[in-house]
């Protein structure tokens, strides 16, 4: 019987429980305070910018994909179209001299975001899967597209450019300086994360999570899979909205890229990349896309190529994605039986990494010679040196590669092995426990 | 004006034709795996640059026969080791799988062959104006093009309707787990019908590759039009990809070749819209907006026949 309504009710949080959930949000803000004083150079702080914009998108975007199941390929058109309207609202606002700070105008991206999700919504969420996917991207085409055609509103080819130093002061600050605009995206991210987090334990976030495991079970229960998909999709529409007003202020810009395929395929890749299975897995995808992206473009010429790459190692080998990976580990360490799969790893860390060195080697080789094969062949890649013309390269390249993908094909097989016998020792032992 | 509905219509019937070439080998795809695979249009961009390799190398004729057979090979091995490994974690997982695939084939020829156009050209065999209709010249190698589609059309049509094989893909198309209890390998028809697929998408990109332009984001282009033909006609419905595509095709090719727009049309009732912040609805010519009209008519569609023209399947 207690067993039962245990089941029923969750136990309400103890006070060392909640201390540990506000403190979690408390220690997050401080953070974000102290950030700017460690890493004060301009270009961190332009990093943390568009991490924290990636970060309200991916988790705008996991929304649909990870909680209510829906494959969405054209996300941004309501990162955009937020991006637009914040850009014209600004211009707007600076032009007639209207009392509205900067801070508040995010959110007038964000009510763009929503009406356009609300206007398009229920056309597109009336069926799930590939034929949602396929809507959404068909609309993002539409919407793209128009973009290009209606020069007045998106500006053409070189879009509309905005100065968000016009508007109304608040406290002196001109949101001039980027340590300024830092401050305003990690308030508005805090905000929109913790916004998000609350919307996942609300009895919607609930009803979301039912429409994606079953929907006709959700019918019978009494719900329209239907309305609760299009409302997660307004919300979702709208957190892209804040995130598009918010790279549209940090670049002070806003053209018809913003709402292209390419932002979708990127929010698609930094979502799945950190995982849809938990709430932080957007979060951490977003750090890693965007700090991927920044740092690969130094390093290789092709880094798209490694970017699409990654992606599909991550869809066959980890569809959990970076979060599912470590959350994987909890009952084992919770078991104790950690340490049997770690020396594993270790030796399987080697062939794959060298298997890898070996695909970066001919990728660079091959590289050089289609896209400059009349430059000096003594080219760089990943800050290593070396001479694409000479064999001993290409053997070497040969060597790690078809080498190393037969050594780790084995070595996984291996970890494999070490991993079933870690779970079952904690499944005898629970068996024993009980 | 006949002149422009003729060729016109020519046109839009070959675009069509095309267009089928790849839907239905995306459609059958679609109907046996459960998966719309993402990356169909990149195994036509594919097809494309191989012709234009292999007819650098040995003439137009062999790439016809080898590209579409390399294309084929590529999807197959793409089927067997990639797409069956990732089944197991759903749906999603597979289409996500499709679109990475999209995306690194198209850098993958963006660094072999580079981001413009390349010289893909005309067979010195058909390069002759066919017929002059009208003071146009219509080229020999459109009317070739036009033949070769309907031929595959054709032979598609007598597999499907009197060989074993096509009986089996028939089967499958709506009884997908039937066909697996009755004993068949279902694993290898699922690869011989990805491989054959996509082979046929590469047909198509070895023969537009010369009409058309042949550039590393004609994969990107066509991808979604392809896509609003299949949701258009219904998914997983043959009968449908057909006359979605061949509607598209013709719908496509006459908004291009219009000029009309709706300031042409009420202009002079009222000059002040010209000005207005609706000038750019209002001047805009239906052929500016061709490349929208296909979009349009998904969310048409939608809106009214939600499981699309020929479509029963509710997915």
């Amino acid at each position: 019987m207690t067993e039962l309504t245990a089941s029923v009710a969750p136990p309400l949080p103890t006070a060392t429980d909640k201390f540990k959930f506000y403190g979690m949000w408390l220690i997050t803000a401080i953070v974000l305070l102290l950030l700017p004083n460690i890493f004060s150079s301009g270009g961190s702080l332009t990093t943390f910018c568009l991490i924290g914009i990636s970060i309200i998108f991916s988790l705008s975007y996991n929304i649909l994909l990870g909680q209510t199941g829906m494959l969405s390929f054209g996300h941004a058109v309501y990162y955009g179209l937020g991006g637009f309207l914040a850009v014209h609202a600004m211009n707007i606002i600076g032009g007639n001299k209207l009392p509205v700070p900067l801070p508040v105008v995010p959110l007038i991206g964000g009510i763009a975001g929503l009406l356009f999700a609300v206007l398009l919504g229920w056309v597109s969420t009336q069926r799930s899967g590939t034929a949602f996917a396929m809507i959404s991207l068909g609309l993002a085409e539409l919407i793209a597209s128009s973009a290009l055609i209606l020069r007045t509103f998106f500006g053409g080819e070189a879009g509309i450019s905005t100065n968000r130093t016009k508007l109304l002061k608040l406290f002196g600050w001109s949101f001039g300086p980027q340590i300024q605009i830092y401050y305003l995206v990690a308030a508005w991210t805090l905000i929109a994360v913790i916004a998000m987090y609350a919307l996942t334990r609300t009895p919607l976030g609930r009803m979301c999570n039912a429409v994606r495991d079953n929907p006709e079970r959700v019918q019978f229960v009494g719900y329209n899979p239907h309305v609760v998909r299009y409302v997660a999709f307004c919300f979702a529409g709208f957190f892209a909205g804040i995130a598009g007003s918010l790279a549209a202020i940090n670049f002070e810009i806003a053209n018809s890229a913003y709402l292209g395929a390419e932002q979708s395929g990127t929010v698609l890749f930094a979502t799945y990349i950190g995982g849809v299975g938990f709430f932080v897995g957007p979060i951490a995808g977003a750090i890693f896309v965007t700090l991927l992206s920044l740092g690969l473009s130094d390093l290789t010429q092709v880094w798209q190529l490694y970017f699409g790459l990654i992606f599909i190692a991550v869809v066959l080998f980890a569809p959990g994605g970076i979060t599912g990976l470590v959350m994987m580990h909890r009952p084992l360490l919770k078991g104790g039986t950690l340490q049997k799969v770690i020396p594993s790893y270790l030796v399987a860390l080697v062939p794959t990494l060298t298997m890898i060195a070996g695909l970066v080697l001919s990728i660079e080789t091959i590289v050089h010679y289609t896209v400059n094969p009349g430059d000096d062949p003594h080219i760089k890649a990943f800050g290593v040196g070396f001479d694409a013309a000479s064999p001993y390269i290409w053997a070497l390249a040969a060597v790690l590669l078809i080498g190393g993908f037969l050594v780790a094909r084995r070595t996984w097989q291996w970890v494999g092995h070490a991993w079933d016998s870690a779970t079952t020792t904690i499944a005898r032992e629970e068996g024993g426990a009980a | 004006m006949l002149e422009l509905i003729v060729i016109s219509t020519l046109n839009g019937v070959l675009f069509g034709m095309l267009l089928f070439l790849m839907a239905s080998g995306l459609t059958v795809i679609f109907s046996m795996l459960g998966v719309l695979n993402f990356a169909h249009a990149s195994f036509y961009m594919l097809g494309a640059f191989f012709g234009f390799q292999i007819s650098r190398w040995f003439g137009f004729w062999p790439a016809l026969l080898i590209a579409p057979l390399l294309a084929g090979m590529i999807g197959a091995g793409v089927e067997r080791y990639g797409l069956r490994r990732v089944h197991r974690n759903g749906h999603v997982a597979e289409l996500l799988f499709t679109f990475g695939l999209a995306f690194v084939i198209e850098e993958v020829v963006q660094i072999v062959w580079g981001r413009s156009p390349v010289d893909y050209r005309v067979p010195a065999l058909l390069d002759f104006p066919a017929f002059t209709i009208f003071s146009t010249n219509y080229p020999a190698y459109k009317m070739f093009m036009l033949l070769v589609s309907v031929a595959i059309f054709i032979g598609l049509l007598l597999v499907l309707k009197k060989t074993r094989i096509g009986l089996i893909v028939q089967a499958a198309l709506t009884h997908p787990h039937m066909v697996g209890h009755l004993g068949h390998n279902v694993g290898r028809i699922f690869m011989l019908v990805f491989g054959v697929g996509t082979a046929l998408a590469a047909v198509a990109g070895v023969i537009a590759g010369p009409a058309l332009v042949t550039q590393s984001n004609m994969a990107g282009l066509l991808g979604p039009i392809l896509f609003v033909v299949v949701v258009v006609g219904g998914l997983g419905s043959l009968p449908g990809a057909f006359v979605a595509s061949l509607l598209i095709g013709l719908v496509q090719t006459f908004a291009v070749s219009m000029n009309g727009s709706l300031a042409g049309l009420f202009g002079p009732l009222s000059p002040a819209y010209a000005s207005s912040w609706v000038a750019d609805i209002w001047g805009v010519t239906i052929a500016q907006i061709a490349p929208i009209v296909p979009y349009m008519m998904l969310v048409l569609v939608l809106i009214f026949r939600p499981m699309g023209l020929l479509g029963t399947r509710d997915t």
